[in-house]
């Protein structure tokens, strides 16, 4: 159970659905330089909800073929200029949606069941670029009422990172609910987390009530700073002239280069 | 009349629009209407009356759901949430927005972030605020490139929610479903109308003569250059900087609108 980040990396496989958190919730950074070292591509991206930093550097080394997401920006820092060119070229499958689709398609894939109702969508072009949502009537309703089915989403690998795991392989997600989630419904998960603690998160009430168990965690890697420039809450805050320095460097692709030789050189 | 900086009216605009909720989301990074919710909250609890709670999303201080990213929506979903703000790359005269991109889709010309939870939000939360500060014909179009989340719907759609005002950098507008489309309710101090039909690329109704929006009172004001700049610098520290940067700076030059 436990690994190291290079690893973990290794079990990430061509054409793979990745899930990976919104960027408040625990993004492991530290995973994605090791992703962009191992070259794996074709991934097909799934943002819980939204996405940042992480996916772009994820497309702008190439890596990506598809994107499913309700947004991807680097929030104050401004748009996220590799997604937004590929984009613009053409170069990546865009799955636009929005952020309660991608919480149900993960609900439908928690539950084993086939798909989640939803409400809104209709009428958006959201909606009309998504052949694969179809809208049925509400059986249960007398009326005429149409209703969405988002089918159950199920990622191959979810990717993210905690403040802490113990050595039984439990990890510590506090209120980021989203991160269980996450793992509920992906085949493997691979977790970097702050620190490793002896003592098993389950034995205490006052831990459990915030711990995602280790039957659905695949791997662990232990990465003090793993979420950087991003913050980890209740841990440390996000590093914003980092994330700004980021987003005017690669609004070329030469700048995005630069950049990301830049870090690799950092963590040599 | 006081002297007051542009974003104090719009931020008393937010606060009397929202008027009468229990509970208010705001986006991330939306200063303004997190201004605006903190304001009426500030005043709601002066004067005695029941609170007001607000969730801003991303916020670890003024943010109280615990089950994850998808609670708003759920909550949303049930009704609990009663009031909302979207903006829009684009936004249109029958409250269309578009946050995804100019042209063609999928291959926009500029893509924007997307459509975060507006296709979900905008159907179910009663009193959705569209807020964009600038008021000009590429963000007003005649119609979006993309529909993120519709104004209307059709007959027979489940909607317990939707557009209920407009606010941008030049007026108020009031969203009439009966008609399908905006009414201008105020005009900003030092603007027009012919100012803002000329920066608007859809048709809207008016008054012949549009009243200008009403200006915070002396005790809004002291308010909000107190406890609400204080309560927001916790979340939106260089936005609260700027405003008092602003406001002294009007003070040290009195009796102009700038």
């Amino acid at each position: 159970m436990l690994s190291d980040i290079r690893s973990m990396a290794g079990l990430v496989q061509k054409g793979m659905k990745i899930a990976l958190p919104v960027d408040y919730a625990g993004v492991s950074m530290a995973m994605t330089s090791a992703l962009i070292e191992s070259g794996v591509g074709e991934l097909h991206i799934i943002c819980v909800p939204t996405g940042g930093l992480q996916v772009d550097q994820l497309v702008g080394a190439g890596l990506v073929a598809t994107v499913e997401t309700s947004a991807v920006s680097l929030g104050e820092a401004g748009g996220a200029p590799r997604f937004n060119q590929a984009v613009k070229d053409g170069s990546i499958r865009v799955l636009d949606a929005t952020c309660p689709a991608i919480h149900a398609g993960l609900m439908a894939a928690q539950k084993g069941a086939p798909f989640m109702p939803m409400r809104g969508l209709i009428g958006s072009d959201i909606l009309r670029f998504r052949p694969d949502w179809p809208v049925i009537s509400n059986p249960l309703s007398e009326q005429d009422d149409p209703v969405v089915l988002i089918p159950a989403l199920t990622p191959d690998i979810a990717i993210f990172h905690a403040p802490m795991a113990d050595r039984f392989g439990n990890v510590w997600i506090g209120r980021r609910r989203e991160l269980a989630a996450m793992a509920y419904a992906s085949r493997q998960t691979l977790v970097t987390v702050e620190r490793i603690t002896d003592e098993n998160l389950l034995a205490s009430e006052m831990t459990a009530a915030g711990t995602l168990p280790a039957i659905y965690v695949d791997a662990i890697a232990l990465s003090p700073g793993g979420a950087r420039p991003y913050g980890l809450w209740g841990e440390y805050a996000p590093d914003a002239a980092e994330i700004r320095r980021y987003a005017s460097a690669a609004k070329t692709q030469e700048g995005f280069a630069e950049y990301m030789s830049g870090q690799r050189a950092e963590i040599a | 009349m006081e002297n007051v900086v542009p974003r104090e009216i719009l931020i008393a605009s937010i606060a009397r629009l929202l008027d009468g909720v229990r509970h208010v989301a705001v986006g991330a990074s939306s200063p303004i209407p997190a201004a605006g919710a903190m304001l009426l909250r500030a005043q709601k609890e002066q004067a005695g009356q029941p609170p007001v709670r607000i969730s801003i999303l991303g916020s670890v201080e003024h943010n109280f759901f615990t089950n994850g990213s998808t609670e708003l929506f759920d909550c949303a979903g049930q009704g609990r949430i009663d009031a909302f703000f979207l903006g829009g790359g684009q936004i249109d005269g029958q409250g269309n927005i578009n946050l995804v991109g100019i042209g063609e889709y999928p291959q926009s010309k500029v893509r924007w972030p997307g459509s975060f939870g507006s296709a979900y939000l905008y159907y179910v939360v009663p009193r959705v605020i569209l807020f964009r500060e600038e008021h000009t014909p590429r963000v007003f179009v005649d119609k979006v490139d993309f529909i993120s989340a519709p104004g209307l719907s059709e007959e027979g759609v489940y909607r317990t929610g939707g557009p209920y005002a407009l606010l941008t950098g030049m007026g108020l507008f009031r969203f009439d479903k009966e008609k399908r489309g905006f009414a201008l309710e105020s005009v900003h101090p030092g603007r027009s109308l012919s100012d803002i039909r000329g920066a608007t690329g859809f048709e809207f109704d008016h008054a012949a003569e549009p009243r200008v929006t009403e200006l915070p009172d002396s005790e809004t004001l002291s308010l909000l250059r107190g406890r609400v700049l204080d309560e927001l610098s916790e979340t939106y520290p260089e936005f609260a900087s700027q405003m008092r940067e602003e406001i002294h700076a009007l003070q040290a030059r009195p009796k102009s609108i700038s």
